[in-house]
Parts: structure tokens; sequence; C-alpha cells
């Protein structure tokens, strides 16, 4: 009956954005990491699907934190292994 | 008065979190003070912050375990509390805490709490009516059923007074149900008769000998669903902070997000792997910390939220929600000795010695087992001597 369910508009649901390659490697560059040491995020997670994201992109959530008010985040989207 | 526009700027450029910039222009704002004051009291401001950080190699992990640990001692073993809300029962104190760590598929006890758009949320009736979509109803509640034992078969009477209060048609139900006992509650053996005028449906079993068949059948027609979801089992309306908010014994997200009138941008549900499913991941780790707060909070115990975030990141850090323990974080760590050292230690040993597994004693759990120094705060740090030329 309703419209599609958008993900993002939950309030449990923070902002999802995709980042740009200059972005990744300034911020690969600034923690001296690789992208597989970054927290992982599956291909088919509603909100990466909303957003269109792709495995291998870099996604950075900006969370409503409860001890800085607004925090950062970043996830690398990888393929969901099959059980 | 607005705070000065260049103060603002100099809040906004330095590297401070957001909460304490928005705590500073507060402070500041309506407030006469000079630049020397200003930069004085950012200055302040940054060391305090400075030196509230944590520390690099930090053991933050054993602080977060030390710090829920020691009260979850002092919660209640069991509870049998009604949540205060609406008299639905729900698991509180240490086994919901448990239920919550271990990221169980079902909460013992799923419930959800269903915000309503304004339109229906301001309204009683119209609450109500949302309430009756969502509810699961079983036909027994829309008219009489009789066994007819003579002609071998079960009737209904649907009555139709009942049918146009809870806004369905007695079509609508005369075609729900007989589909429904085939797909839902895998019941086949019968055929069934339509009989629009009257409101009637007769249900005949296949086998017309068997007295056992037909109230096998008379059974699960009194409790087909016919009208709501049918996980949910009860729904209570109540009135809160001016709106009319539906609370749930059951959970099912996904298909009370579908009902006409529900807000579903506030609608949520205590059963955190069906959050992970249907919002994502970064909703299950809100959700993690939201039910380990409110869960403590309820036993009236203060632990520090960084604690709770910190478990909860932990959980959600591989993109599903896994548990502590050793189906989860615990039993996918690097070291052999340090899984070893936490639950099946046979079982990890010899599992590490047929996979001919190395340990690169990296961690701390190992170099104590070892008995050499762990890489944390002062051991972690190396020193290396470079030798300047000697002349």
């Amino acid at each position: 009956m309703s419209t599609k369910l958008n993900v993002i508009e939950h309030v449990m649901v923070p902002d999802h954005q995709i980042m740009s390659e200059d972005e990744v490697s300034e911020l690969l560059s600034r923690y001296n990491i690789t992208t597989e040491q970054l927290p992982k995020i599956y291909h088919d997670d509603p909100a990466v699907k909303m957003i269109g994201a792709e495995a291998d992109d870099v996604i950075r959530i900006i969370r409503t934190s409860h001890t800085a008010g607004r925090a950062e985040a970043y996830r690398l989207v990888i393929r969901k292994p099959k059980k | 008065m607005a705070l000065d526009a260049k103060y603002d700027k100099k809040i906004e450029a330095a590297a401070l979190p957001q909460k304490t910039k928005d705590q500073l222009r507060k402070y500041l704002d309506g407030k006469e003070i000079t630049d020397a004051q200003f930069k004085q009291i950012l200055e302040r401001v940054l060391n305090e912050y400075q030196s509230t950080r944590i520390e690099a190699c930090e053991a933050v992990g054993i602080i977060a375990a030390q710090s829920i640990g020691e009260p979850g001692t002092q919660m209640t073993m069991r509870t049998f509390h009604y949540a205060g809300v609406a008299e639905i029962n729900v698991t509180l104190g240490l086994p919901r805490l448990i239920e919550i760590m271990d990221a169980r598929k079902e909460p013992s006890t799923p419930t959800m709490t269903v915000f309503l758009e304004p339109d229906y949320g301001n309204d009683r009736d119209r609450a109500r009516e949302v309430s009756w979509q969502i509810e699961a109803a079983p036909l027994h509640e829309f008219g009489d059923i009789t066994t007819d034992m003579e002609n071998m078969q079960v009737v209904v009477h649907l009555n139709t007074k009942v049918c146009d209060k809870r806004k369905i048609a007695p079509s609508e139900i005369m075609e729900v149900a007989p589909k429904k006992i085939r797909d839902r509650r895998h019941y086949r053996d019968f055929e069934h008769e339509i009989d629009e005028a009257s409101a009637t449906i007769i249900f005949m079993p296949k086998d017309k000998e068997s007295y056992q068949n037909l109230f096998q059948l008379a059974e699960h027609v009194r409790n087909v669903i016919v009208q709501g979801i049918d996980d949910i089992i009860r729904v209570v309306v109540r009135k809160e902070t001016g709106e009319y908010i539906l609370y749930t014994e059951g959970s099912n997200l996904k298909d009370v997000f579908d009902v006409v009138g529900v807000d579903t941008t506030r609608t949520r549900t205590n059963n955190i792997s069906e959050i992970a499913q249907v919002l994502g991941i970064e909703a299950a780790r809100n959700a993690v910390i939201h039910e380990a707060v409110s869960t403590l909070n309820e036993q009236g115990i203060a632990v520090d939220v960084r604690h709770l975030m910190l478990v909860s990141d932990m959980m959600c850090m591989e993109g599903e929600v896994k548990q502590i323990g050793r189906h989860g974080i615990a039993g996918e760590k690097e070291s052999v000795l340090s899984r070893a050292a936490f639950e099946v230690t046979v079982n990890h040993l010899l599992d590490a010695a047929v996979a001919n597994e190395v340990d690169e004693l990296s961690g701390v759990t190992e170099n104590v087992i070892v008995g050499q120094p762990i890489q944390l705060g002062t051991g972690d740090v190396k020193l290396i001597a470079i030798r300047q030329n000697e002349n």
C-alpha cells in the first residue's frame, strides 16, 4: 500500500555518503591504513542499497554521537560472504 | 544578541567535538568579552578537552568490561516485571542484557513501539483502526463457527457488524481464510464453499469418514489469522506526550512499515537482528546501544555510554551483528592462545594444531600466557637507538 520504505529517513539510520577517490586516499593517509582495516558494511545492507554504493566503495557515516554530538565513521563496502 | 561572527568562526575552526562547540557557543552567548578573554577561554577549553581524551595504548576494552561487569553483578538475576508500559511483559535486567550481547536472532519477548503519522496519531479512533491492521485477529472473532457433525462440515457465519467495525470486508475474509489455512498453517485436506449473500463459508474435510479430521479442520478454521500481521499477538494503544502510540507484543518491522498510517521514521522494535535486516548495520549499532542503555538505566545502573558504544562498535564491525562470545568476537580472534584462554580450550588447540596455525604473540592474553611484557601502555613503546657518528 504505502510507498517503498525509505530506510535513510528512519531516525536510527545515520547519514550515509559515498566517498570520492580523493577523499578515500586522504583518509587512508591520515590514519596510515589500508581500506581493508576499515570496518565493513555488506553490499546488500539496506542503507547501502539506498544510496547506490557498490563493493569496494568507502562510505562516510555521519552519526549523532552521545558523546561528541557529531561523529564521522567510515565503512568499506564488501560482498556478503556466502554461508 | 547573537555571538560575534569572528568568535563563531574561531570556535568552528577549533579542534573540538560538535557538542563542546555548541556548549561553548551557548555559554558565551550574550556575554561581553574582549578578544584577549576569548582567546584565553578557547585555549582553556582546548586544553581541558585534550586532557580528557583517552591516551593512545590505553586498554579500553578491559575498562569497558569492568565498567559493565561490576554494575552488572547488582542487576536482578530474574525479573518478572511488567515494563511499566501498557501491561506488556518485557524481559528486563540481566537476562535482557545477556540477550543483547549474545546477538540472539529473536529476543524472548519481542515488542515494538509503533509511532503513527500525525493524522492518525492525534485521533483515538484512527489510531485504533491502525491497530486493527496490525493486531493478528483469528477468524472466530469475526463470526460464529459451528461444527456440523451430521453433514461433516464446518460452517462459518460472519458477523457483518463486527467486520464493519474492524474495517474489513466480509468478502476479503472469505477469500483470505481458506488461502491462509493452506499457506500459513499447511493444512490442505479440505474443500470450501463461499456464499457471498449470507456471508457464510463452509469448510468440508476431504475425508468424510473421520471425525478426527473434522475437528482438526475446525481448529484450523477457528484460529486462522484473517486480519493483521501474524507475528503480532497483541496491540495496546496508549496516549503519550500528546499522541497515540501503539505498543505491540510480537514484532515484524517489515510488515508494520507497510501498514498505512505508521510513521516509518520513528517506529522501532527491540529485535536487533530484525533492525539489522530491515534498516542496516548502522541502525543495528544504534539499537544495540539504545537497548543496552535502557536496560541498564531501567535497573538504576549508570554505565557511561562510551563503554556500551565500544561494545556495540565491536559487535557491528564486520557488517553484521556478531555476539560477544565464542561464536562471535572472542571466537574470531587472530591468536590461538587467546582463543584457547576463553572457552573450549582443548578444541581450539586441537584445531589450531591440525591447521598448522602460528601465533604471532601480538595481543595481550597470549603474552601473559607465555610470560612476556604485554603490548600496552609503556609496554607498547619500543626504543630504538640510532647510533650517532662517533667523531
